[in-house]
């Protein structure tokens, strides 16, 4: 069974052109743990331009010269960076049969009522997950309106120039250790043009043409909005998606010029053996707009803080997070607003719930820069302790340099209520029933931006999560 | 007509958070009989209204209490709910995130025991609130979240309407009430008085009583009843005030 999988898979390598099936060198043994050789096997294979290639080496300079943050989780301790994998083929990876998919996410797949190709793709055993029809009528009519729409490979191998014109330049390498690390060893992830004045109707979903690099360890995903466009990419599932490599890394940038209306919607569900460090940042032109809407219910610790640069006069920022923590887990997730401009205005809304000894924290930053007169700024973060043994915290850090701004920052830490759960129990409502509801009530504000298909499973998901028989 | 009782409560003595409530409260509700519970505030009588209904915070300490013949104190709320029991809330809840329409859905098919169609409920849905005179979108709304207090007292004779409860206590329902308010809210609560609905009406005045005619008028004062009467009695508090009915009992401490 596996190796027809196995089979399967390398065909479709064939297909995506990787260009890492070179007869002569076919065997790439992946090593663990990072050096300059497998920085250059890796851009090598790619057959990267020379300037990616040194991008990358300098970065892995960076990377081991960075020290690892003091701040955030003790769990970040424990990350062991030479027992690591830095690049997987795809095919490579599928090694796996379904048999070595933990009983408890086939579980919570089968309860989802996932189709089954799905959750071979989810779980990890098969490289991808495509749905043709759809991705391929979708492209079309993007074609036809000159957006790119590319895995990041093929992005920098099909465009080089927009590439070079973009990449790293909202998150360079330095920025921090962990987008260091994604800056050396990057693969997959999306990139995306839309050309001045386009207005993508419906939202661009990674989902139709997934594969496992672009979810993989170290995605790289950019996303240009050019003047007045408008456009909403979506990625991740709320599924849980079966890991085994336990450190992921991603960075995305984006770039919303003048007038330009950019959203990206995320939800990750990484499996709970994950640590995932993600920078996640975008600059705001001239009256653009940059829309974060974040979820994280996966992972044994996430760190994640989505922020806006906002860089022109009335460009707007907005982050609209939830985090769930269950046990084992620690979500370290918020935002940051960089108001740059005038006239500028931002939002950040957080809901976590921390539930059997999870912890949740909210890290946010407002930084409001000399000059930028007229700025609105505000922050509201709730937290939901399911039970006495779990946890939440919130570091908001404001950094305001300007007198004429307008910055509001308001904060709860609830439990589920006793009135609350009264109320619903006086009206017949069984008490499970009841906390689902108010948990779902209180995450309705993320839920409803949401897809009708990615909400009905995220709050069948806290049903499950709720009943403890989610793994 | 054979009197049924459909609520006897005998010797009842509450606590909250240790502090004694109830001081060993009687009272027994036929089928069919509009009961008005009056009395100062702080008197007990939320706390008695709470523990019939079930709320953990309040400790029975002795004292029985019979539903239907079924002696209900160790039930759950939402186990006397599906047996016909229904508090309208003094201070009712919000619960943001969760719609008016959701809610009255996960209710109706709770205490039924089954799920109506959709357009079944709709059609009822929007039967009782044209008749409360609520408008449309009212459905859409979060639980409670920002309502005015006329939204709020409304909403609860919504919930019974559409639940169709065999006994209902309504605590204060008619206060924080205009005139206009009020007399739609009797309007609903008198469309389901009958024969079988046993009621407990709470109020700290008589106003309520002009529209709901009560069989009988009972006093609470520091947890105990005081005096009980017919309608007549409302109006008499109305007069004396409840001062009246202290003296009384005090004098009547002073004799026994
Ligand atoms: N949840 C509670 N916690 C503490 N004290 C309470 C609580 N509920 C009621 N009490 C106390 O019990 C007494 C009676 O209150 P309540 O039953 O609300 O009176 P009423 O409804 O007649 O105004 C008051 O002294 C009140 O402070
Ligand atoms: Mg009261």
């Amino acid at each position: 069974m596996a190796e027809k999988e196995f089979t399967d898979v390398q065909d479709i390598g064939k297909d995506y052109k990787y260009g890492f099936k070179d007869p002569e060198k076919h065997v790439f043994k992946s090593k663990r743990g990072l050096t300059r050789e497998v920085v250059e096997e890796i851009s090598w294979m790619k057959k990267e331009p020379e300037w990616m290639r040194n991008f990358r080496l300098r970065a892995l300079d960076i990377f081991l010269k960075k020290p690892m943050p003091t701040w955030g989780s003790p769990i970040l301790a424990e990350i062991d960076f030479d027992n690591i994998f830095y690049y997987i083929k795809p095919m490579e990876n599928q090694g796996k049969s379904w048999d070595d998919v933990p009983e408890d996410i086939k579980r919570t797949y089968e309860k989802l009522g996932i189709p089954e190709a799905e959750r071979k793709f989810l779980g990890g055993v098969s490289a991808q997950y495509e749905s043709e029809v759809v991705y391929h009528s979708l492209r079309k009519d993007l074609q036809a309106q000159g957006v790119i729409f590319l895995d990041m490979d093929s992005g920098l191998r099909e465009y080089p120039d927009i590439v070079k014109k973009y990449f790293a330049t909202v998150i360079p390498a330095g920025d921090n250790k962990f987008s260091a690390l994604n800056s050396a060893v990057w693969s997959g992830g999306s990139f995306i043009y839309v050309p001045k004045g386009v207005d993508v109707k419906i939202p661009l979903q990674a989902y139709f043409r997934i594969n496992a690099e672009n979810m993989g360890q170290f995605e790289r995903t950019l996303i240009i909005a050019d003047e007045g466009s408008s456009v909403h990419y979506i990625e991740g599932c709320t599924a849980p998606v079966y890991s085994t490599d336990s450190l992921h890394s991603a960075v995305v940038e984006l770039i919303a010029l003048k007038g330009s209306k950019l959203r990206y919607t995320t939800i990750q569900n990484w499996s709970k053996n994950v640590y995932n460090l993600v920078t996640k940042r975008g600059i705001a032109h001239e009256d653009a707009t940059i829309r974060w809407v974040d979820g994280n219910l996966g992972s044994k610790l996430t760190m994640k803080y989505p922020s806006v640069y906002m860089v022109g006069k009335g460009a707007y920022g907005e982050v609209l997070s939830i985090a769930f923590a269950g046990k084992g887990q620690h979500q370290d997730a918020g935002a940051k607003m960089v108001h740059v401009a005038p006239g500028t205005s931002s939002t950040i809304v957080s809901k976590s719930i921390s539930k059997d000894s999870g912890r949740t924290s909210y890290r946010g930053l407002v930084k409001v820069y000399k000059g930028a007169t007229g700025v609105k700024s505000n922050v509201r973060c709730d937290a939901l302790l399911m039970d006495e043994e779990s946890r939440s915290d919130t570091y908001p850090t404001m950094e305001i340099d300007e007198e004429n701004v307008n910055v509001g920052h308001e904060a709860t830490v609830s439990k589920v209520g006793e009135e609350q759960l009264f109320y619903l129990t006086s009206r017949g409502i069984s008490e499970q029933e009841a906390t689902l509801m108010i948990v779902n009530g209180f995450i309705e504000p993320f839920t409803k931006e949401l897809p009708l298909e990615y909400a009905v499973e995220l709050n069948r998901l806290i049903q499950l999560e709720m009943e403890g028989s989610v793994g | 007509m054979s009197k049924e009782p459909i609520l006897k409560i005998e010797d009842l003595h509450v606590a909250v958070e240790g502090k004694e409530i109830l001081k060993g409260l009687n009272l027994t509700i036929n089928k069919g009989e509009v009961h008005a519970l009056m009395g100062p505030n702080g008197s007990g009588k939320s706390t008695l209204a709470y523990v019939l209904m079930g709320h953990p915070k309040y400790q029975v300490t002795s004292g029985r209490v019979w539903y239907k013949g079924e002696e209900i104190l160790a039930l759950k709320p939402n186990e006397r709910a599906k047996k016909g029991l229904f508090l309208a809330f003094q201070y009712p809840t919000p619960i943001p995130g969760v719609t008016v329409m959701n809610f009255l859905r996960a209710a109706l098919k709770a205490v039924q025991g089954k799920e109506i169609p959709a357009k079944d409920f709709l059609k009822l849905l929007k039967e009782k609130m044209k008749f409360l005179e609520i408008s449309d979108q009212f459905s859409n709304r979060y639980i409670n979240d920002g309502f005015s207090g006329g939204e709020k007292k409304r909403h609860e004779i919504l919930q019974m309407a559409i639940l169709e409860p065999e006994m209902a206590i309504l605590d204060e329902t008619d206060s924080g009430l205009d005139i206009d308010a009020l007399k739609t809210v009797a309007k609903g609560v008198n469309r389901l008085i009958g024969p079988n609905l046993g009621i407990l009406l709470i109020t700290h005045y008589q106003r309520m009583l002009n529209y709901i005619k009560p069989d009988f008028v009972h006093v609470l004062v520091d947890g105990k009843i005081v005096q009980s009467g017919g309608d007549k009695l409302a109006l008499k508090l109305e007069e004396l005030g409840y001062d009246w009915t202290v003296e009384k009992t005090e004098t009547l401490s002073v004799e026994k």
